[in-house]
């Protein structure tokens, strides 16, 4: 008995159906891609012995619930408030030759304000009622403060800015292992010289 | 001569479609890869706030919390005032805790530690519920948070 040959299938809507299929895909696609602001909450602890901060080194952003600011008991715009927190942080107040002076810091020295990056803390008072966009605004000019501080130090001591290194590290452009360590060295380096402290108080009641 | 010519023809070859499957396949593949089927429907107004200075989100390790008004065709039903989503359904304050352990089980084990909370919260919401969310969320010990936004500068307008 002769073999009797199987038909070929015949493939050409086989294209047909990929494009449907591709097509589907095409519209239900949404590439996603979230960033945002990290933050790291305080944890519930009592705390028995608060530290004491001088008023000098602390620099308090008060936000009402007309989304208006106060910044060191002074009326002020949204738009000054990433130089003044920079002027503020970059002050280096201590005495050159006491422990506490700051080398890096090309501020205006003033008595008045922060002694050093160390030491001085950035407290954001919110109202209940202050709008969500308004207090991200804020946080948003605070964290850009800091990280025009550390882009200058490490454009300064390794010719790379900061936040381009981070995004670097974190998009995987750093290959190996070795050269990874070495650039998450370099950022704590930074980190420290300016160590981020965002303080946030518990929001008063609106009319308190 | 004629071993020539007989070569010749006036005609182009018809451009060969054999590829074009495969081609497409590759296509097809690619979107099906990236591809993220939206898992959460929402229930909210979430237009977030802008900012520029940003990091980017892990999402294997996160859980979402949205907030603000309920959506349009939701208000004559739950009214105006600003709610709390959390996977597919309107959550209370006191029972974000429960919703979120469970959403927290659902990730991978050796990133259920290193969980990240993404706040997707409205712009037009008070801080007052957000600072309630923050409140829970030191309670349940889940301390890394994001506010997630969309990139742009609220001083250039």
């Amino acid at each position: 008995m002769a073999r009797r040959a199987t038909p070929e299938v015949n493939a050409g809507s086989m294209a047909d159906i990929a494009f449907l299929l591709l097509i589907f895909f095409l519209v239900t696609t949404t590439i996603e891609k979230d960033s945002g602001i990290a933050r790291q909450l305080p944890p519930i602890e009592e705390i028995v012995d608060p530290p004491k901060i001088k008023e000098k080194n602390l620099f308090i952003v008060n936000v009402n619930r007309n989304d208006q600011l106060l910044v060191e008991e002074k009326l002020m715009e949204l738009k000054d408030l990433r130089q003044a927190a920079i002027t503020f942080l970059d002050n280096g107040g201590a005495p050159s030759g006491s422990p506490e002076y700051c080398n890096y810091c090309k501020g205006p020295r003033s008595p008045e304000s922060s002694d050093n990056p160390e030491k001085a803390v950035i407290s954001v008072q919110n109202d209940r009622l202050t709008s969500y966009k308004m207090y991200i605004a804020v946080q948003n000019e605070l964290v850009a403060a800091y990280n025009f501080l550390r882009d200058r130090e490490s454009q300064r001591l390794y010719g790379w800015k900061f936040t381009e290194m981070s995004k670097d590290l974190d998009e995987g452009k750093i290959k190996g292992e070795a050269a990874q360590d070495a650039l998450k060295e370099k950022l704590e380096t930074i980190q420290k010289l300016f160590p981020m402290k965002l303080s946030e108080a518990e929001p008063k009641k609106s009319g308190q | 001569m004629s071993k020539f010519r007989k070569k010749k023809s006036n005609e182009l070859p018809p451009v060969s479609t054999a590829s074009l499957p495969d081609i497409v396949f590759m296509l097809l593949f690619f979107f099906m890869v990236v591809t993220v089927l939206r898992d959460d429907n929402l229930l909210v107004q979430n237009k977030l706030p802008k900012a520029d200075q940003v990091e980017k989100l892990k999402k294997d390790r996160s859980v979402y919390i949205y907030a603000g008004k309920p959506s349009a065709r939701y208000q004559d039903k739950f009214g105006t005032e600003a709610k709390i989503q959390i996977g597919d359904k309107y959550t209370d304050i006191t029972s974000i805790k429960f919703a979120l352990t469970e959403l927290r089980q659902k990730l991978r084990p050796e990133l259920q530690d290193k969980v990240m909370v993404a706040l997707k919260v409205d712009e037009e919401t008070n801080t007052g519920k957000v600072t309630d969310i923050k409140q829970e969320l030191r309670e349940l010990n889940m301390l890394k948070i994001i506010y997630i936004t969309t990139p742009g500068n609220e001083l250039n307008q």
